[in-house]
């Protein structure tokens, strides 16, 4: 059995259905134990007193934000290589759930840059990286939009992410390359050592995994329904010469 | 029950309560055009029937 069969729709939402109960219910498990367990059982932070609440939101909010471009980009390279019509779909599922979760990781760390570094924004080169991803995040779906042509659509739009990832991975690596700036570094890595403290770490996994559940469970959801205006707009124009 | 959030109640609390509600608003916003999309594609399909019975 090859990955290539699911490129067939049939079989990719029959897959879909099996996997989305469970997927539901694991992110719903996952975000309710992270968030109220960091929320109500994890003390505050020596320096950073009860604001560190925040890193269960903001950490898994921009974990998927790079992460879901990191899966459009795949998408749209299958796409572009292969032209199978549900990866393209599956990446134009996915973009707004990664646009709703950097504006979460834009405002959560607005709001708690504000109180530990004295302003809501600075021109940090991971915060300016990440604002730069929240752009391309709309002109990606505005391309989707604006583009009549589904597989043009997906050409355009494929190559637009292409570049975008450029500065999904600065996102992510800025930190590690760039000393200047006020964010800090990772708050997890395979080194133990550079790990947040242990009492914050087993929520914060907790919720980064429910909120990893929530993404794939909304793209099989999202692809289902971009499967079906497709298949509907498909009948519609065999319908009209009759008409 | 509420943990003492302290001085910076006001941060922590709208944080949440701004994240919470850009989550609540996705999924509707997904369901609900998820649901519109395949009750079209029954009626089309319908439609498309020789018969044209659902």
């Amino acid at each position: 059995m090859s990955i290539w069969e699911y490129a067939n729709p049939v079989r990719f939402l029959a897959l879909s259905a099996k996997v989305q109960p469970f997927a539901w219910a694991a992110a719903a498990i996952g975000i309710l134990v992270g968030l109220l367990w960091g929320f109500f059982g994890t003390p505050d932070d020596f320096r950073q007193g009860s604001t560190v609440k925040i890193i269960y939101l903001h950490v898994p909010a921009a974990w998927i934000a790079i992460n879901a471009w990191i899966m459009m980009l795949l998408a749209s390279l299958v796409w572009l290589v292969r032209r199978h019509h549900v990866s393209a779909l599956a990446a134009k599922a996915a973009a707004p759930v990664g646009l709703v979760m950097t504006v979460i990781g834009l405002l959560t760390g607005a709001i708690w840059g504000q109180p530990m570094w004295g302003t809501w924004w600075a021109w940090d080169p991971r915060l300016t990286s990440f604002l730069i991803l929240f752009l391309f995040y709309l002109g990606y779906i505005a391309l989707w939009e604006a583009v009549e042509d589904p597989d043009t659509a997906a050409d355009l739009t494929s190559v637009l992410c292409l570049v975008g990832s450029v500065f999904a991975l600065l996102s992510r690596y800025a930190v590690l390359f760039w000393s200047q700036g006020l964010h800090q570094g990772a708050s997890l890595s395979l080194d133990k050592e550079e790990n947040i403290s242990n009492v914050f770490w087993l929520p914060l996994i907790i919720s980064i995994a429910g909120f990893t559940l929530l993404f794939l469970a909304l793209v099989l959801y999202r692809t289902g329904t971009e499967i079906s205006l497709r298949r509907a707009r498909a009948i519609s124009a065999r319908l009209e010469p009759r008409g | 029950m509420m943990p003492e959030l302290g001085k910076y109640a006001f941060e922590v609390l709208s944080a949440y309560g701004l994240s919470l509600l850009l989550i609540v608003a996705l999924l509707a916003v997904t369901l609900r055009r998820g649901r519109r999309a395949r009750a079209a594609l029954r009626q089309i399909e319908a439609e498309a029937r020789p018969d044209g019975k659902s």
